[in-house]
């Protein structure tokens, strides 16, 4: 379809998109698409779309008066101009502040965040010089948020990859339906925390309420003070060599390790006994397109 | 390969899913009579030692200290052939015949966060069509 331009594609709708693309011609029934790489791909750090930023291009913006929606939209406009570095200033708790920012980018918020700061990012690296409300970096794909003081519930609901730090305690159901990523918590975290965690892991330097680890299905959690109680099916495990220096260079890293280092920390994984729907997997797996 | 595990039983033969794709392992694939999707063990944490110097300027050039998201991609096995799970586009990659397989997962772990980059990076990704397609202007 090289013959369709992206002007062109800017003044159709999306179905004429769809159709000028060609994804409808194709017989889709019963056929498996199977992808391999190619060894020899071009050396390439960003996707084809992202913005080029420069680390060292800064500039402030101040939000005070700015809905949440105008502010993202002068985030995107200023990396669009090439700024790498964004300092946020008076955030004053906005719920919804620097969502849906796919590419890098250092972007520091002078304040505290509301409910659901920065979900839906990819590869940013985000600093916080406050507190966050409900669902900080709620499905986060990549990058690093680091959360000065102390976070609401649900931090980093359903992430899926990158780094997620709270320096201070955190809510309960921290890390809920968690499927990849690190979550980490300096302090103490609440009720139910891991619930349903499937993969990733996360790491607890003070202690956790009730129900740590409640269903989960994979992932690790390391902890370093008391747990209240175990949740269903959460076991503990050995800490190995490598859990070990993984731990100490992931908590050196955030400025975390304990002072006694990490050889107190336990392991807690998957009792393995809650999984039943594996035999549905082997289907889903097949990519169909 | 000790400590390294596969749902609960522990992966004694790096080369364990190639060789043998019929193979039940865990006990919950005996319960359940038929192996299960994805095999590999998702737990294991990266090796530093072992980074390659194509991702060690992918971390610098996002920002980043470590591989980030890229400790939760591993080179797992799909009906006996090396592939990598691709999360943008739901599905596995396969890795071409071309490629030879170190003789550790962790070595083969840091080829598979090499090559899902560059293929995530491509023109050639399906995402980019997608994008095309479904993005709001």
């Amino acid at each position: 379809m090289a013959s369709v331009t992206d002007a062109d594609l800017k003044t159709m709708t999306q179905e004429e998109r769809v159709t000028a693309l060609g994804m409808r011609t194709d017989q889709l029934t019963g056929r498996a698409m199977r992808i391999e790489f190619n060894p020899d791909e071009e050396e390439r750090f960003e996707y084809p779309w992202a913005p080029d930023v420069d680390f060292n291009k800064r500039t402030e913006l101040d939000v005070d008066e700015m809905t949440s929606t105008e502010a993202n939209r002068q985030i995107r406009a200023l990396m669009e101009d090439g700024y790498g570095t964004i300092v946020i200033k008076n955030p004053r708790g906005k719920h919804s502040l620097g969502v849906g920012i796919l590419t890098r980018l250092r972007l520091i918020f002078e304040g505290s965040l509301g409910y659901f700061g920065v979900g839906l990012i990819d590869g940013p690296n985000v600093t916080i010089n406050g507190r966050v409300g409900w669902s900080c970096a709620e499905n986060m794909m990549a990058g690093s948020v680091v959360v000065e003081k102390n976070a609401g519930s649900t931090f980093g609901a359903a992430i899926r990859g990158g780094d997620l730090v709270s320096k201070g305690s955190v809510g309960s159901r921290t890390g809920i339906d968690q499927k990849g990523g690190t979550i980490i918590v300096g302090g103490d975290t609440g009720a139910l925390t891991g619930f349903m965690m499937q993969r990733g892991r996360m790491v607890i330097c003070g202690n956790a309420g009730k129900n740590l680890g409640d269903s989960m299905y994979d992932g690790t959690i390391y902890i370093g003070g008391e747990i209240k109680s175990l949740g269903v099916d959460a076991v503990p495990s050995e800490l190995t060599d490598l859990d070990k220096d993984w731990l100490t260079r992931k908590l050196t890293l955030y400025g975390l390790l304990p002072e006694r280092g990490v050889d107190h920390f336990q392991k807690i994984v998957a009792g393995r006994q809650l999984w039943n729907y594996d035999n549905l997997e082997p289907s889903e797996k097949k990519i169909i397109l | 390969m000790a400590g390294t595990q596969y749902r609960g039983s522990e992966i004694t033969d790096v080369d364990q899913f190639v060789t043998d794709t019929e193979g039940l392992d865990s006990k919950r694939e005996k319960e359940i009579g038929q192996h299960i999707g994805y095999r590999y063990d998702v737990n294991l944490v990266p090796d530093y030692k072992r980074i390659t110097p194509f991702l060690t300027k992918y971390m610098e050039t996002m920002g980043w200290d470590d591989l980030n998201w890229l400790e939760d991609i591993h080179m797992g096995y799909e009906d006996g052939a090396p592939a990598v799970f691709d999360r943008n586009n739901n599905g596995w990659v396969s890795i071409p015949d071309t490629i030879e397989l170190p003789d550790n997962q962790q070595d083969r772990d840091m080829i598979a966060r090499e090559l899902l980059i560059k293929f995530q990076m491509s023109d050639r990704h399906p995402l980019v069509l997608l994008r095309k397609a479904y993005m709001k202007f």
